[in-house]
């Protein structure tokens, strides 16, 4: 049986991975130069506890157990985790009110240790939230990753187990006979597929109506973010602050990121679902604007004069605000779309509810491979490493001792191992590595890791891309030698 | 791993940590170590082949190689002075005065009796300004512009657009331009030049290149490479006034709008002035660690270098001599009175010489400098044209200064 999946998001590249168990062919499509680059790339990085979610729609369904299934897919695919959860603030009586709905909801959705703390623990916890707190609602299992990491991680794992990936390759049409799935047409050609797993993100509805299949309109909803320098101000806060949600949302969030910096974000901003703001990642003085406002009622000592990065992304949202997923009117077309807000979260409970739904819709069982191997190696970041232990890799290997990014400590080993793991572009690199994350964001490394690539991919240095084959860095030469 | 025992240990081979190798060396010790995470020494100057340099130190102009050799040949007589590049320091321990440094042949642990930092300063990336729009290929920090051009024979792009007139914008501005790229217009967001008033005459002036004051970009444009940037003026509060935006359509954005003194790495144990992020020193360069010295960018961002190599020297000298006879000195506070933005040093040690360096908080057409010690007016003078762009330096000798807090004003 061959599977295809259009989208290689967190969503994508679970499913795809989780179907990599069993003897099937899995069969990757992904737009982008690399995976992970849409939706997935800019969010708030947030697992959910699962408080927020009304019981009875799939968001609540999906969310709580997902959650948990993060703890040992984060051990087996060796990707950063960490649970420090999360406390929901109120600063009126009224707002204290929101925090016992919340807490009843997330009872009922199966939420483990939920606490309301009043203001002198939510200090004592958070020195730097705003002492006009008077309540919050504290979330144990909620936590924080890089969902780029999830879906590279989760596509290298599934590739391990036989799926096939193929980069720079858009599903431009779905042919179907007698409502059955048939093939995919690509720009790069034509696949026989027997099933289809919509899991497009933004573009999740326009990929459904050429298979003909039901699907909910699409929106973006775009969300804009701030990153705070973490050597300047890691530490800031230890856990996710987030305000008392209204009908606009979860509102804007300050959290750590799992590297160490603080991130501020998202706002919320409902985008027309024309095409041209499917890909509509500006960033807005208005955002900036509402993003520190809100921040500082929340963290009043925060200091947006440490800011390093700002960038926008886009939630894909539907007129019912929940995931619409599984089987269609078309056998062997399979939704994941909708993925808004908890999507990150809820992501691995779906992959494993997909492979069961496909299962059933086809009358099939599939057979467990014998040599699965669950487990993806990461690539190994030394300064992490007891100075001991970093010194006897160095005498092995000499370029893990040779520095490139100064501002998180990203070796010429760590970048090489990167690039022979497919890494092609500048881009690709940073995602995988951090190297051009931190303070300086690549001024003092972005030359050195282009000749890198330049070297190891045997192709001159004008031929290096941040991302896409058009996002050209360098054009011509001062001098012909 | 290895361990190293050193007399002192320099992070930094630039200007600063140069000159402050040769400062101890000069005063007499066994063994100065210079670690350098770049592939060789010399700093940014290595990059920086325009001219204009070595006025002050050697009484002759140089371009930034030039200079640059002509300190690392000095440093060639001291056979006690060794030079290690691609050394990357990976942790301090201030308690027990270790350095862990990680190259390719291992990890090495320094335990130098003093310590001079000379770690120079970082650009500030688009991300540090909180400029809207998208995030195409083309934008580029001056420094990384001025990399690719001088060290790697490339070219950014067609098209620039500048934005900051920090002096590396503006030698960037000209750089581009005779190599044959056309560059649009330098913008700044202050009502004055950020760089020198000579830069703004040979680097703009000279090819007729406009400059916007009070303006600032509005939009950033493109979605793989940068094809436009809006640009607007600012009223007073800095908030852009609609229906001023003017559209370049542009490949390549330069980017000059500060450079951050690198001190991350000692905020833990170092007092580190949290408004500009330098490492506070007093006149002989003493931290606020008495067996830790700093000097150069990381201290203060400098106008000329010649002043970088200058404190580096200083602050090596009283390294070397803290080594040789633990030498401290009574310390006074110099204080910022009005319009004094940038002051530097924040202590006086006695038995220093007082070299001053500070910016004015806004442009005076006259004003005079005053600097104070109790009722002893150890300097007052009248100076034309101050401008915060430009840096001012007064040195005061040892043989001036008694004991007390020190205050350094502008009068209008």
């Amino acid at each position: 049986m061959k599977i295809g999946i259009i989208g290689s998001g967190v969503v994508g590249a679970l499913i795809a991975r989780e179907l990599s168990r069993y003897d099937v062919e899995v069969l990757i499509f992904e737009k982008n130069s690399d995976v992970g680059m849409g939706i997935t790339k800019a969010n708030s990085a947030i697992i959910h506890a699962g408080y927020d979610d009304e019981p009875g729609t799939v968001r609540a369904k999906f969310c709580v157990p997902g959650n948990r299934m993060y703890t040992d897919l984060a051990k087996e695919l060796q990707i950063d985790l960490k649970r420090i959860g999360s406390l929901v603030l109120a600063f009126k009586e009224e707002e204290v009110r929101i925090l016992e709905t919340l807490y009843k909801r997330g009872e009922e959705n199966g939420v483990e240790g939920l606490e309301i703390w009043d203001r002198d623990k939510v200090l004592s916890h958070e020195p730097n939230v705003n002492p006009e707190v008077i309540a919050a609602l504290w979330a144990p299992t909620a936590g924080i990753t890089e969902p780029w990491m999830v879906s590279i991680a989760a596509v290298e794992n599934a590739v391990e187990n036989g799926a096939k990936l193929y980069l720079e390759t858009e599903v431009v049409g779905i042919k179907t006979t007698s409502g059955r799935i048939e093939k995919l047409i690509t720009n790069k050609g034509e696949f026989d597929v027997d099933v289809v797993i919509n899991a497009a993100g933004i573009y999740a509805d326009e990929i459904a109506k050429m298979a003909q299949a039901v699907y909910v309109p699409l929106h973006p909803r775009k969300g804009e973010y701030i990153l705070l320098d973490k050597q300047e101000f890691s530490g800031f806060v230890k856990s996710i602050l987030f305000p008392t949600p209204s009908v606009l949302g979860k509102g804007t969030l300050v959290t750590p990121t799992v590297d160490g910096g603080i991130l501020v974000g998202p706002t919320a901003i409902d985008l027309p679902p024309e095409r041209e703001f499917r890909e509509d990642t500006s960033t807005t003085f208005e955002g900036f604007e509402s993003l520190m406002s809100k921040a500082i009622r929340m963290t009043p000592l925060i200091d947006f004069r440490t800011s390093i990065k700002t960038f926008a992304g886009l939630r894909p949202e539907s007129p019912q605000k929940d995931f619409f997923i599984g089987r269609t009117n078309i056998v062997g077309f399979f939704n994941a779309m909708a993925m808004r807000s908890p999507g990150l979260t809820a992501a691995p409970a779906i992959a494993k509810f997909m492979v069961e739904e496909i299962q059933e819709v086809l009358g099939e069982t599939f057979i467990a491979k014998q040599d699965f191997k669950p487990t993806r190696e990461r690539i190994r970041h030394y300064a992490d490493l007891p100075t001991i232990l970093w010194d006897e890799e160095i005498k092995k290997d000499p370029l893990a001792g040779k520095m490139i990014c100064f501002c998180n400590k990203v070796t010429e080993r760590e970048i090489v191992q990167a690039i022979r793991k497919g890494a092609k572009t500048v881009d690709s690199i940073k995602f995988r590595t951090r190297a051009m994350f931190g303070s300086c964001q690549g001024g003092f490394c972005m030359h050195r890791i282009m000749k890198i690539l330049a070297r190891e991919l045997n192709v001159d240095l004008s031929e290096i891309r941040l991302r896409s084959e058009k996002s050209v860095i360098l054009n011509g030469k001062v001098r012909e030698l | 791993m290895k361990e190293q025992t050193v007399d002192v240990l320099v992070i930094g081979a630039g200007a600063a940590g140069l000159g402050a190798a040769i400062g101890a060396a000069r005063e007499g010790v066994n063994e100065v170590f210079i670690v350098e995470r770049d592939e060789r020494s010399g700093g940014i100057l290595n990059q920086c082949i325009h001219n204009g340099f070595g006025l002050h130190y050697f009484r002759e102009e140089l371009t930034g190689p030039e200079y640059a050799e002509r300190v690392k040949n000095i440093v060639k007589q001291y056979p006690n002075i060794s030079v290690k590049v691609e050394q990357y320091v990976h942790q301090i321990d201030y308690r027990r005065k270790e350095v862990v440094v990680v190259s390719a042949e291992g990890v090495t642990i320094y335990k130098p009796k003093t310590l001079v930092v000379a770690t120079g300063a970082r650009e500030r990336p688009l991300g540090g300004i909180l400029v809207p729009g998208t995030r195409p290929a083309g934008v580029f920090t001056a420094g990384v512009a001025q990399r690719f051009v001088n060290l790697e024979n490339r070219l950014p792009g067609k098209k620039a657009i500048i934005v900051g007139s920090g002096d590396i914008g503006l030698i960037m501005a000209r750089r581009l331009t005779l190599e044959g790229v056309e560059v649009v217009a330098v913008v700044e967001r202050m009502a004055y030049p950020g760089g020198l008033e000579r830069n703004i005459r040979q680097c703009l002036k000279d090819f007729n290149i406009p400059l916007y004051l009070s303006h600032t970009v509005v939009g950033i444009y493109g979605k793989e490479r940068l094809e436009k940037v809006i640009i607007a003026q600012l009223d007073e509060n800095f908030k852009p006034i609609p229906g001023t935006e003017k559209s370049f359509s542009v490949d390549t954005l330069v980017l000059s709008v500060g450079l951050i003194p690198q001190s991350t790495l000692f905020k833990d144990f170092l007092k580190i002035d949290p408004w500009t992020k330098g490492i506070v020193t007093s006149s002989s360069g003493r931290t606020s660690l008495n067996w830790i010295f700093a000097a150069g960018n990381c201290t203060v961002i400098y106008d000329l270098v010649d002043w970088v190599t200058e404190e580096g020297a200083v602050a090596g000298k009283f390294a070397a001599m803290y080594v040789k006879n633990n030498w401290e000195a009574a310390k006074f506070s110099v204080e910022k009175g009005q319009n004094v933005g940038i002051l530097f040093p924040t202590w006086y040690e006695e038995g220093t010489n007082l070299n001053l360096y500070l910016r004015v908080k806004k442009p005076l057409e006259i004003g005079t400098i005053r600097v104070k010690q109790r009722n002893n007016l150890l300097y007052n003078k009248k100076h034309a044209n101050l401008m915060p762009s430009e840096m001012i330096n007064i040195k005061i000798p040892e043989s001036r200064i008694g004991t007390g807090d020190i205050t350094v004003e502008v009068v209008e």
